[in-house]
């Protein structure tokens, strides 16, 4: 194993160790979850992007359909994770296989437009869910049950979920970018023509690939639900897409555990600054412009070129 | 006569008032070389397309051993058995050399709907790959990332590239453009080693090597193929030195 393979590990590790080193207050788990939760989202945004190819600007869609999947399903009774998970992430895999097989039939800019315009679509279809809170949006009457049990209301319990989960979501996309069916993402991320020139039409991949992410977005919905318990529009606002889009940018696209860092550094920098002043965004724009210009390879590669 | 490998009916395809392609008939018998000549925009570039399913022609037949594959998609014709190169080479720079071609052999091999195993680690693929590298010579250069290979080397990875999709007739599109002299030689004995093994297609500008490599040559001019013949017949041949040589300095 090289050095940089146990990067990912240590990142993992430090986020496993953080409640029992000073960071276990209800406040600093909070916050923890929140960016664990994000950086799932960012992981599989990051699947796609450097490994697939595709920039999606709509991310946040599957995110919220699997956020309102608990909504709903808590409306109408039903608030059993063995229930509330498949449900949410199967819709949300569905909600990728639909749009992406139109979107994925453009390129570049396009792509990047109609998963916007499909983003906005989910956008106002939950701004229009009266019955769900419309624009005001849902509180869950409260978290998801484990078989039966409250195992999501212990903090510390939910911290190692979403760390669990988050492992998950990253060993998955760096197994699939490594299988068989990931060399062919990532060749025709770089030269679609020479798959196609080995016999292999990029298109059914591609699909797979984008509702996969989305499967995995849908995830990152059912917890980021129960992290608020509370489900609104703004969980699926474009700005979210663009927010999930800058994690990985700033992570390193080339590492999928660089969209963890991104997601760490986007929501601690975020919480710290809008401490410290009324307008923390004056700073935090510059500060990401400056981050982008920068930092090569992201905080990602950073850390790769000291430790790697 | 046999059967021949690929067979061109009565090609044509306009763009406006401009015939690229202009009644073109072909045939490539098993196991030759056959070259395809021709001057700057005779065409020979759209003709390639419409072999291998990038341009659709207005009319005419393409029949690949036997079947008519005038409609098929580009990867359904290299599965099919139709292999090619391009004029600007194509490759995946960012995999190693080995990579680019271990997914070639990877189309051929099984389904690449495959998420567990990594791919790197697929024996036959890798098998497979060396066996294409070590062909065109480029063995030694396998871990290389293939976009820093040399000009020459890389045309002669994307030969390898074609091979492991085992195919059944190579379509080379000028696979010595940009090569230095050294490089060309080189690639020419490749393609002469090839071609005891291979049918292949070649369109090619240098006049020298199509002389050294060719069993029979087509001459494409202003989107018709003027004559066909071995290369004596088309050095002999007046129309040809008319059309075409007597304007080169070959």
């Amino acid at each position: 194993m090289t050095r940089e393979a146990l990067l990912p590990l240590a990142v993992l590790a430090a986020l496993a160790v953080a409640p029992l080193a000073g960071f276990g207050g209800s406040y600093e788990l909070t916050l923890l979850a929140r960016a664990m939760i994000l950086g799932m989202a960012a992981v599989s945004l990051s699947f796609l992007v450097g490994g697939a190819g595709l920039v999606s600007l709509g991310h946040a869609a599957s995110l919220g359909v699997g956020a309102y999947a608990v909504a709903i399903l808590d409306a109408h009774g039903v608030t059993e994770a063995l229930i509330v998970l498949p449900v949410a992430v199967a819709a949300a895999a569905g909600f990728s296989l639909l749009t992406g097989a139109v979107a994925i039939r453009t390129s570049g800019v396009h792509f990047i437009m109609i998963t916007l315009a499909f983003g906005q679509m989910a956008f106002f279809t939950t701004s229009s869910l009266a019955a769900y809170g419309g624009d005001d949006g849902y509180t869950l009457y409260g978290r998801t049950e484990v078989a039966g049990t409250r195992l999501l209301e212990n903090r510390l319990a939910f911290h190692y979920i979403c760390l669990g989960l988050l492992a998950l979501t990253w060993g998955l996309c760096a197994m699939l970018l490594a299988s068989r069916f990931g060399r062919v993402l990532r060749a025709a991320r770089e030269n679609a023509q020479r798959v196609e020139a080995v016999g292999l039409a990029p298109y059914p991949f591609r699909l797979v690939g984008y509702a996969i992410a989305g499967a995995l977005g849908g995830l990152a919905g059912v917890l980021l639900a129960n992290a608020t318990e509370f489900v609104s529009p703004a969980t699926l606002s474009w700005q979210r897409s663009g927010e999930l889009l800058f994690m990985v940018i700033l992570g390193g696209v080339g590492r999928l555990w660089g969209a963890i860092l991104g997601a760490l550094a986007f929501v601690l920098l975020e919480t710290w600054l809008a401490e410290q002043m009324q307008h923390w965004k004056l700073v935090f724009g510059p500060l990401l412009v400056l981050a982008v210009l920068f930092l090569k390879g992201g905080l990602s590669g950073l850390v790769a070129r000291r430790h790697g | 006569m046999a059967e021949p490998l690929l067979r061109l009916e009565d090609l044509r395809k306009h763009y406006g008032g401009l015939d690229v392609t202009d009644g073109v008939s072909l045939d490539v018998m098993p196991g030759e070389i056959h070259a395809v000549i021709g001057p700057n925009g005779a065409g020979k570039t759209t003709l390639i397309h419409e072999i291998t399913g990038i341009v659709a022609p207005d009319s005419g037949r393409i029949l690949f051993a036997g079947q008519d594959i005038t409609r098929l998609s580009l990867p359904r014709r290299v599965r099919a058995g139709l292999a090619r190169s391009f004029q600007i080479t194509s490759i995946v720079a960012g995999f190693s050399a080995r990579e680019n071609v271990a997914l070639a052999a990877q189309a051929r091999s099984g389904s690449s709907f495959r998420f567990l195993r990594p791919a790197s680690g697929e024996a036959v693929l890798n098998d497979t790959a060396m066996a294409a590298l070590d062909l065109v010579g480029l063995a030694d250069r396998a871990a290389v990332p293939a976009g820093t290979l040399s000009h020459g080397e890389k045309r002669a990875l994307e030969i390898a590239i074609a091979l492991a999709t085992r195919p059944r007739l190579l379509l080379l599109d000028e696979p010595l453009a940009g090569a230095g002299p050294e490089e060309t030689e080189r690639l020419i004995a490749l393609l002469k080693r090839l071609g005891a093994d291979y049918t292949i297609l070649l369109v090619e500008h240098d006049m020298q090597a199509v002389f050294a490599l060719a069993d029979r040559i087509s001459v494409l001019v202003y989107g018709r193929v003027i004559a066909t013949g071995t290369v004596p017949e088309i050095r002999g041949n007046a129309e040809v030195r008319a059309a075409y040589l007597g304007e080169d300095d070959a």
